[in-house]
């Protein structure tokens, strides 16, 4: 069973015991526009939460995509290196970015639910 | 966010509600309201615009007249060759030329287009530099000319490869119009000026048009199933892989014509030993780069691996180590060439074709190499 959680930066956690799959929303990837390319973090590395973890790119600008909680870095998914608009058109499923695990489950607390993050994105 | 105010503030071209019509999203533009792009999004619009043609709305640039006291078209060439290093006594009437205003350093104020319209020399300035071309001129030219600010003229550029077939519908004269060819001509009914040349590399058209005609001339070329709004995000990515400089980033207050590589638009008129050689702010500077060459270049950088190198990043001679030799002016992703494209300043030795560079990004040194521009070849109807 998975929960979603959601960033004020626009991203967006699916959290399966003590592992996220983070990603953008699909809001962050409207806001950017079409992705040319993605940087992904190397796996093993340790992430601080708020720290540029990862980094889009749209043929206008690069934005960072911050880590949304602390951990290590399990997996990434090079699909996207190779086919970077895949952000654009599944962002929030088969456009996952990178697999984290929680170190504190704690830091959880301040991020919102789905209904929190659309009146936010509104 | 910008706040209430400042949106307010913001100018609006005659096209403006056509724009939210349209879907476009709206940034602050040098001191515009302006699309940076419309649902299609950038990708796609810089690519209809290299595959078809594109409708750019370039309103917000400044159009002037300049009219000779004398009556005598020339006596305003000559006039403006005081503050140009261009020879604009030679544009023949119906033609365009490109040219800079100079400042005594030899840098550049601004870049524009100076048109010979007959009786009268038609201009077209960057937009955030209007009211400073403007003073300048005025304060430069007044005695021999009157400097009218055609304020009442949106402007729109027609770009692609499709553009003639588009405008032969609307306009009989525009394909026998050549690259350059700038001259008043009704379209759709309107009283244009029209010169073929853009900003893409493409072939295409510019159209100055009456405000109050603006919104009906586009919506005219809009109905053609050939023709789709393009914002400033593709109009900006279509500009760096034609190689075509951007005012304040590229070219400054800073750089000299020599240094940004435009040789080609300083005539030899103009240059040591020409007909009229010198005569403009900063001919001693920039004739010296021009006998002696200059000591830093603009060159067009490719990257080796897919990260966009944008405007700002830092440039090294080798992969650790050492102090910047230069810096990136325009950098980002090439949609036509799929792969990211940049131009910057380097140490003239290191400005040869295929000369091995670097710049920094995230910390990390990419390797680039530089490279001929334009980098997609242009189209030009010569």
């Amino acid at each position: 069973m998975t929960t979603t959680l959601y960033t004020s930066d626009h991203e967006w956690l699916a959290i399966d015991g003590d592992v996220a799959t983070v990603g953008i929303t699909d809001y962050a990837q409207s806001q950017l526009g079409d992705v040319v390319f993605v940087e992904l973090p190397k796996v093993g590395r340790a992430l601080k939460k708020a720290e540029a973890a990862a980094v889009v790119e749209s043929v206008k600008a690069a934005s960072d995509v911050y880590a949304p909680v602390t951990g290590e870095v399990l997996e990434v998914n090079d699909a996207l290196t190779a086919e970077p608009a895949l952000v654009n058109s599944d962002a929030q499923s088969k456009a996952w970015f990178f697999k984290i695990r929680i170190a504190d489950k704690g830091e959880l607390g301040g991020l919102m639910d789905e209904a929190a993050y659309k009146a936010h994105t509104a | 966010m910008l706040a209430r105010d400042d949106q307010d503030s913001l100018k609006r071209t005659p096209l403006h509600g056509l724009h939210l019509s349209l879907g476009g999203k709206m940034v602050p533009f040098a001191g515009y309201d302006m699309p940076v792009q419309y649902p299609a999004g950038v990708l796609k619009e810089h690519l209809q615009t290299r595959s078809s043609a594109g409708l750019f709305d370039v309103s917000h640039m400044g159009q002037l007249a300049l009219r000779p006291k004398s009556g005598r078209v020339e006596d305003a060439a000559r006039a403006l060759e005081r503050l140009v290093p261009q020879d604009i006594v030679a544009i023949a009437p119906g033609r365009q030329r490109y040219a800079q205003f100079t400042n005594e350093n030899g840098g550049i104020l601004d870049d524009l287009m100076v048109a010979n319209f007959g009786d009268h020399l038609f201009l077209v300035v960057n937009a955030a530099c209007k009211d400073a071309d403007e003073a300048h001129l005025r304060a430069n030219l007044a005695g021999d000319c009157i400097i009218d600010s055609l304020e009442d003229r949106a402007l729109v550029a027609l770009q692609g490869p499709k553009a003639e077939s588009v405008l032969a519908k609307l306009c009989a004269e525009a394909p026998s119009m050549k690259f350059m060819d700038a001259g008043p001509h009704k379209v759709a009914g309107f009283d244009c000026f029209v010169s073929r040349s853009g900003y893409t590399g493409e072939d295409g058209f510019e159209i100055s048009v009456p405000a109050a005609d603006a919104e009906r001339l586009a919506k005219t070329l809009l109905e053609n199933p050939d023709v789709m709004p393009i914002g400033l995000g593709a109009r900006d990515s279509l500009r760096l892989e034609a190689g075509l400089c951007l005012y304040g980033h590229d070219i400054d207050t800073e750089s000299t014509p020599v240094e940004a590589a435009l040789e080609w638009s300083v005539q030899k008129s103009r240059r040591s030993g020409g007909a009229r050689a010198g005569g403009f702010p900063g001919a001693e500077k920039i004739l010296a780069h021009f006998d002696n060459g200059a000591s830093r270049r603009r060159v067009g950088l490719l990257a080796q691996g897919r990260a966009p190198v944008r405007e700002g990043a830092l440039l090294f001679a080798t992969s650790a180590g050492g102090e910047p030799i230069g810096k990136v002016t325009s950098g980002g992703f090439g949609p036509s060439l799929n792969a990211p494209v940049a131009m910057g300043y380097v140490p003239t030795a290191s400005s040869a074709l295929g000369t091995q560079i670097f710049a920094e990004v995230r910390g990390q040194r990419l390797a680039l190499t530089v490279a001929a521009m334009p980098f997609v070849k242009n189209t030009y109807k010569r």
